[in-house]
């Protein structure tokens, strides 16, 4: 039997993708950041990619003053309230505190954090205002963390900004790509709403940017232009049967569920394919949809993995079975999916191998493809004098992010191939001052 | 323009220029009323220049004298709960670096921060002396001098510091001959160690001292080493009483500012509070009694500088939140306040309320009231764990509320309608106080009790049936 019930409706769905880390109370804040040791040139600061100053905002929670304390926070990271609950604590802030080192349990920092900004997303305290107007404007593509941090910044520096936005809703992959257990939808609307109302930047909807034209026309009417488009869909598998009905992206499965709830279709046997965390948001996700049975295929051993092992442990207490060392040759089946064809591998000098003669077949009526999402190829390539590595990433200058066009900004994961929300939050922040600095100096 | 990592903070231009924090105290100005106390933390050019850097605004140096020699081991502290230092004792004297190096570098640190306060603090004995140092520490260029009559260890037993600030007579001339010497402003500290704060604190004004601060450190045993029976900190088998500070004091200092700043020939003269401060709303509290600059100590020994990051943030948020543009505006706020209990309210009723949802069921605040109180909870009979208060009883002492573990889980409402008022001191001009030994006007009249021998039907559980 399945771990999970299939969920009928949205209180059903609600208890299957129950918060993983919740709104903590004010007693729970209370103590917990008494704990808080204020260390000097604190670790868990360090560990943070936006260098919030943690110590300084529990510290705050601590002497009753949260508005400050979501202030610091916001001071470093714009997505403050997204990264609270969906940032990978253990591996970053959180992983760092020295209470490791004492086996006492780390701060909770993320939740700590939560609880700050969520205090003013409700009251709708304005803690920013935009600055004085320098009469100039920048254009951004896309609305992801990078983008939204960009435009948040750049109006407290006093520009106007107009995001451009392929879809409906803005901060990208926090809404459409995050597992739905990490962040309720409505809680990442307000955080955008609460950013919005009080820095006053336009967002255009359904106006992917997708010609050379728009992109001249971006270049006219604008100072600066930032890129924060992200990744694209899932990348294909080349695969015989890749086709086939029932076979899905791991990318495009996740929004679907984010988007449709407890309304979304889910097969009785599933497999993803893959080791990162996507392959574990995608499998847990099935199997909290009520799936019978999902399998995790991976190439590799365990061990080998990108997904962080709480991730995969999460999938597992979902019901997940773990398949190693299986590489898949084949989808098969008639209009439908009715199975993977699998081969067994092992580890020869270092290389991995196909065991002859070890194939098997497990059936199934559902693909999950999480192999990695394809880069923006296409449109990056309409933009003059623009640099990609061999990976299709935008190549920038660290310090500023400015791209080898020098009207051309980027940031998030369409510049590192694809990290974490806070990654992208504090790219938009660093182009922000880039494209203040470059604007100032010409 | 550089950035590395997390040094990305946004600049807010828009809020904070609307409050100012900078301060006139005394004719000694700073940017805002964050210093340090004379102490270890202003030992040096160097550990006040990075808490310049750091966003103190003021700092009184290590009190400097004639020269002394310390001990070593020369802390203790109230580790209460798990704090750490709760509260902080040390047998510290005055600076033991030689006067000449105190000044080199005041000079250096006022050329580095001109705007910032620099004050020494300054104990010495004879009028010469006292002459001496004054033109010493003026050519330096120090904005103001605070005279330390306060350390309650060591210096007292030569003479000085505490000694001093216990004996008001004294306190008055040594004052008049600073003040005659002195040609910039000059800060009085006083010491807690005393019955009446008014004493020295009149005795310094009618001195015509610019200014007050307050307070140094209390006389204190931290506790006893349970192996070499010697009080801490011990000194090779032996130690001796201390000087106390840090949280636990504040409430000692908050008292005493307060009556100072009612006392009408007191009350015009500025005051810097010290004692206990450590978050932003111990300076908001100190203000609101009518200090108009802060001295912290302890809490920068335990934390470091850094904390001033916490109080500036803090207090601009309350000073935001209450419309406030510089804390003159609120300086003294709560002092009309704070009265004689004769002028408290007796028809004000206030009593305690439980709130069953957010109730744990650890039942502290039935014991503590049963025990300790007015016998006013009730536990429950259905059961549940969830305690119910029984309302002809509850006094509205507190208790309860103070005791238990979960925040807003036990309020005190208001019962009475606001219209009534009487006081202690309108009963006794009416003539309407109890006056006999079984008065029927007396407050605890008709208030239930349980019968003395209902006590020994509580017995605990006992679970192994063994008694
Ligand atoms: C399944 C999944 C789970 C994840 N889980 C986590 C997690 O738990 N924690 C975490 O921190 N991170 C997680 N991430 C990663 C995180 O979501 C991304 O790193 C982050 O969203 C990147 O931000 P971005 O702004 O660079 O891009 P995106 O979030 O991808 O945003 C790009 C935006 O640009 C828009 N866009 C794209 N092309 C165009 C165009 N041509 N014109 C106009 N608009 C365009 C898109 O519609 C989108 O709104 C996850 C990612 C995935 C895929
Ligand atoms: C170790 C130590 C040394 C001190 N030395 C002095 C001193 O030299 N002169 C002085 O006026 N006060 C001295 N004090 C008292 C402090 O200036 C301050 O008045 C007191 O500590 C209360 O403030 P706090 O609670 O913030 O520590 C000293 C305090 C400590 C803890
Ligand atoms: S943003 Fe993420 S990594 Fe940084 S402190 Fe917050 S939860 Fe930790
Ligand atoms: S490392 Fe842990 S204890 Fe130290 S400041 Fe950070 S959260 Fe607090
Ligand atoms: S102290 Fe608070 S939590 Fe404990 S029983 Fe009483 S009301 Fe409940």
């Amino acid at each position: 039997m399945a771990e999970y019930k299939r969920p009928d409706n949205e209180q059903e769905f609600k208890e299957n993708f129950k918060q993983k880390k919740p709104l903590m109370n004010d007693t729970q804040a209370h103590y917990e950041s008494s704990r808080c040791l204020f260390c000097y040139d604190a670790p868990c600061m360090d560990a943070c990619p936006t260098g919030i100053d943690v110590p300084l905002f529990i510290k705050q929670i601590q002497t009753g003053n949260t508005d400050g304390a979501a202030k610091t926070i916001y001071d470093s990271n714009w997505m403050g309230n997204a990264c609270g609950t969906i940032c990978p604590t253990g591996v970053l802030c959180e992983g760092a505190c020295v209470y490791n080192h004492q086996d006492v349990a780390p701060l909770l920092i993320g939740r700590l954090q939560n609880y700050a900004t969520m205090s003013v997303i409700e009251s709708g305290k304005q803690l920013y205002y935009p600055g004085e107007d320098t009469g100039k404007k920048v254009a951004i593509i896309g609305a992801g963390p990078a983008g939204i941090s960009c435009a948040c910044e750049l109006r407290t520096l006093g520009y106007t900004v107009d995001i451009y936005e392929a879809k409906s809703q803005p901060s990208g992959l926090t809404v459409h790509g995050v597992a739905p257990y990490k962040i309720s939808n409505e809680e990442v609307m307000a955080e955008m709403d609460y950013l919005q109302n009080q820095l006053g930047y336009n967002i255009i909807y359904n106006h992917p940017i997708s010609t050379k034209e728009e992109l001249t026309k971006l270049e006219t009417g604008y100072s600066a232009i930032f890129i924060g488009v992200g990744l694209g869909i899932t990348a294909p598998l080349n695969m015989t049967g890749e086709n086939l009905k029932g076979v899905h992206g791991a990318v495009e499965f996740i929004e679907e569920l984010r988007m449709k709830h407890s309304e979304m279709k889910i097969a009785q046997r599933v497999v993803v394919i893959g080791g990162g965390n996507t392959a574990m948001d995608a499998a847990s996700g099935s199997a909290r949809l009520g799936a019978e049975e999902v399998t995790l295929a991976y190439r590799r051993g365990k061990e080998s993995m990108g997904a962080y092992d709480f991730e995969y442990d999460l999938a597992v207490s979902a019901g997940v079975k773990g398949l190693f060392n299986a590489s898949p040759l084949e989808i098969v089946g008639g209009e439908s999916v009715e199975g993977v064809r699998f081969v067994k591998t092992e580890l020869v000098n270092g290389k991995l191998t196909n065991i002859d003669g070890s194939e098997f077949t497990v059936p199934c009526d559902m693909v999950i493809k999480a192999t990695g999402q394809a880069k923006q190829g296409s449109l990056l390539s309409l933009i003059d004098k623009l640099t990609l590595d061999e990976k299709t990433r935008i190549v920038v200058n660290a310090d500023t992010n400015q791209t080898t066009n020098p009207m051309y900004f980027a940031g998030g994961d369409a510049i590192n191939g694809g990290a974490e929300v806070v990654n992208g939050a504090y790219d938009g922040k660093l182009a922000a001052n880039g494209i203040h600095q470059w604007i100032t100096q010409n | 323009m550089e950035f590395t990592n997390g040094s990305l903070k946004t600049k807010d231009m828009n809020k904070k220029d609307k409050i100012d924090l900078s301060v006139n105290f005394a004719g000694i100005k700073a940017p805002n009323p964050f210093w340090l106390a004379s102490a270890p933390p202003t030992n040096s050019g160097y550990q006040i220049m990075k808490a310049f850097d750091a966003g103190w605004g003021g700092a009184v140096w290590k009190t400097l004298g004639m020269p002394t020699i310390n001990v070593s081991s020369r802390y203790g502290s109230t580790n209460y709960r798990d704090t750490r230092i709760a509260g902080f004792s040390n047998i510290e004297l005055i600076s033991d670096r030689p006067l000449e190096d105190n000044l080199r570098e005041m000079a250096e640190v006022k050329k580095h921060f001109p705007d910032h306060a620099v004050i020494a603090s300054l104990m010495v004995d004879t009028r010469k002396e006292w002459e001496d140092i004054i033109k010493q520490v003026e050519d330096a260029g120090a904005d103001g001098i605070e005279l330390n009559f306060g350390c309650p260890h060591g210096m007292c037993e030569r003479g000085m510091g505490s000694a001093v600030g216990q004996e008001p007579e004294v306190l008055k001339t040594i004052v008049e001959w600073v003040m005659e010497a002195s040609n910039i402003p000059v800060i009085t500290k006083l010491s807690p160690n005393i019955s009446h704060i008014v004493d020295p604190g009149l005795a310094a004004v009618q001195g015509k001292t610019d200014a007050i601060s307050l307070i140094n450190t209390v006389k204190s045993i931290v506790g006893i080493d349970l192996d070499s029976y010697a009080p801490y900190p011990v000194v090779d088998g032996k130690g001796t009483n201390g000087g106390y500070c840090g949280p636990a004091v504040k409430p000692i200092a908050l008292h005493m500012l307060k009556d100072l700043m009612q006392h009408p020939e007191i009350k015009n003269t500025p005051m810097s509070g010290i004692g206990g401060i450590e978050t932003w709303r111990d300076v908001v509290e100190f203000i609101l009694l009518g200090a108009t600059s802060v001295q912290v100590c302890t809490a920068v020994m335990h934390y470091g500088f850094g904390i001033v990051r916490e109080l500036e943030s803090g207090l601009i948020n309350f000073m935001e939140d209450k419309g406030y543009t510089t804390i003159y505006d609120f300086a003294g706020k709560a002092l009309p306040n704070v009265t004689d209990w004769k002028h408290l309210n007796l028809k004000s009723e206030v009593k305690a309320k439980i709130n069953e949802d957010k109730c744990i069921g650890c039942d502290l605040c039935y014991i503590a009231c049963d025990d300790g109180a007015h016998q006013a909870i009730a536990l429950p009979t259905d059961g549940s764990r969830i305690p119910t208060i029984i309302e002809k009883n509850c006094v509205g002492c507190n208790l309860c509320s103070l005791v238990c573990p979960v925040e807003d889980c036990i309020t005190m409402e208001k019962f009475d309608d606001g219209t009534e008022h009487e006081t202690w001191h309108e009963l006794t001009e009416s003539d309407r106080i109890p006056n006999t030994w079984n008065d029927d006007r007396a407050g605890g009249k008709g208030h239930y009790v349980p019968e003395p021998a209902e006590a020994l039907k509580h017995k605990r559980k006992d679970k192994a049936g063994i008694k």
